[in-house]
């Protein structure tokens, strides 16, 4: 049985979709890590929810509306916490809220659609169609080469703004860059995990790729590893014992973390 | 030689206060200046304006003859060691790949090696930042500021967490600079011992600035030096 379920092709659907998320959010996500965003990621998601019960309202594929309404919602919320200073974990705390408040709203007027949206709040990976599959490959390319590009300019102004700033770095353009990759790379990845635990993509293997003390590349390469591994092992594993992909990927990335932080415990890994 | 720092009429003025009140010095190219004035004096303010991190000010700075608010050419001329260098504790980055943050053209990989080499770190490279001393590290910033080979190097000096050791492997690293590659240094410290031993220029400023002009002088002139010891000893009472 094991090995008949790789000849399925909604099976190497989910596992490219799979795979391609699991590198672009393991990516997006350490700077997101870095910059003590942890949550944003949740936040967008969660946005991303009213977007979606739009779409679905206005009889739109539910995904386009999240994209317009996670990307401009975030844009927004960091232009307003940077014009009032508010402190990074209340924009969120208000970014997230705003989108399920508006998501619920617009459910109500419509008088609900649970089951459409029960797929988007955990997400419905094995449901992937060709056109998302190409769609997800080619927004994980665009943003695979655009953090290529910049690289020296994100990792410096992530490192620290202000000798960012000092070196000529446009600091400013490069956090709304970085809002912008995060905002699409939520809402792509919403077709593997949903809404609700996005962020464990973001944050939980750059979390453990970072205890092992390595230069950035290494780190950015190890996260990739365990995001990759969570992700092929946790859709065949949830196939076979017919159980949730979302919380499978999900458990078995704090898996990882787990043995990270037993291996540290035990004094296998450099102390930093 | 040419004017590498013009600041003219500088002033920056708070809600409630002139943080600096109409200063205004030339830095011939080579110089190594000193800058001393008592803690609140205006020293970070002016650092600050010079870096662009502060456009709200009157009077004009300009680096090699262009103006900083019209011409940003002049982020190429400048390194920068910041006082105290802010960074996540366990950010994954190693000694290489901070310093290469620095560098403007990624082919140049060998500059790393070279400057790391010279400023005494290269068997730090692949070491995490976050797991190095207090004057390791300010080396390593300095090797980031030099990478891009600036023509200026702008330096605010740390007032703790150094070893003596290392203060002095510091010194010596300046004064290589300064006299070997020709480097304009501006250098501000609290340490008036080494800005005598070490600057050909001293700029000392308490909001506006009470003198400029060369260190022999300043160092020669007695009163000048007991009215800003005094200034500066009140200034120490006052914060303990």
């Amino acid at each position: 049985m094991s090995f008949e379920i790789l000849t399925y092709s909604f099976m190497h659907r989910a596992l490219i979709s799979g795979i391609a998320i699991a590198i672009l959010c393991s990516v997006v996500g350490l700077f997101l890590v870095l910059r003590r965003y942890s949550l944003f990621g949740d936040a967008i998601a969660h946005s991303s929810f009213g977007g979606i019960a739009l779409g679905l309202l206005a009889g739109v594929y539910p995904l386009w509306t999240a994209y317009g309404v996670s990307i401009v919602s975030a844009l927004i919320i960091t232009k307003i916490k940077d014009r009032y200073n508010i402190s990074g974990d209340a924009s969120i705390a208000v970014l997230l809220s705003s989108g399920i408040a508006a998501g619920l709203v617009i459910i109500s007027f419509s008088g609900g659609f649970t089951i459409d949206i029960f797929s988007f709040l955990f997400g419905s990976i094995l449901l992937v169609s060709v056109n998302d599959t190409i769609l997800i490959l080619a927004l994980t390319g665009a943003i695979l080469i655009v953090i290529l590009l910049l690289y020296r300019q994100l990792l410096y102004s992530t490192f620290n703004e202000e000798q960012a700033k000092v070196s000529g770095i446009p600091v400013e353009k490069i956090n709304y860059l970085i809002i912008f990759m995060a905002g699409i790379t939520v809402v792509t990845s919403i077709q593997l995990v949903g809404v609700l635990l996005i962020s464990a993509l973001f944050v939980i293997p750059n979390v453990t790729a970072i205890m092992y003390g390595r230069g950035f590349k290494q780190t950015a390469i190890i996260s990739m590893s365990f995001s990759v591994f969570s992700v092929v092992v946790g859709i065949l594993i949830s196939y076979i014992f017919d159980i949730t992909p979302a919380g499978t990927i999900v458990l078995l990335s704090i898996g990882l973390l787990a043995i990270t932080m037993g291996i540290k415990s035990a004094g296998l890994l450099s102390k930093n | 030689m040419l004017n590498a720092v013009e600041i003219t009429n500088l002033t920056v003025k708070y809600p409630d206060v002139k943080a600096l009140d109409d200063v205004s010095f030339v830095v011939k190219e080579g110089d190594f200046l000193g800058i001393i004035g008592p803690n609140g004096a205006g020293k970070s303010t002016l650092f600050d304006s010079m870096l662009g991190l502060n456009t709200k000010y009157t009077g004009t700075i300009k680096f090699f003859g262009q103006d900083i608010k019209k011409s940003k050419k002049y982020h190429d001329e400048i390194g920068y060691v910041p006082q105290k260098p802010v960074f996540e504790k366990n950010f994954p980055a190693t000694v290489s790949d901070v310093v290469r943050m620095g560098l403007k053209n990624e082919s140049d990989e060998n500059k790393i090696d070279e400057i790391l080499q010279q400023l005494w770190i290269h068997e730090l490279r692949k070491r995490r930042i976050g797991e190095l001393s207090g004057g390791q590290l300010q080396r390593v910033f300095i090797a980031k500021a030099l990478v891009n080979n600036p023509k200026i190097l702008i330096l605010d000096e740390p007032v703790t967490g150094i070893d003596q050791q290392s203060i002095e492997l510091f010194y010596s690293i300046l004064r290589e600079l300064n006299s070997k590659q020709k480097i304009t240094i501006i250098w501000s410290s609290h340490d008036l011992d080494a800005v005598n031993q070490l600057a050909n220029h001293v700029a000392c400023l308490n909001r506006t600035l009470f003198f400029h002009g060369e260190s022999e002088k300043f160092f020669s002139d007695d009163a000048l030096v007991k009215q800003y010891s005094e200034a500066s000893m009140q200034e120490h009472m006052h914060h303990h």
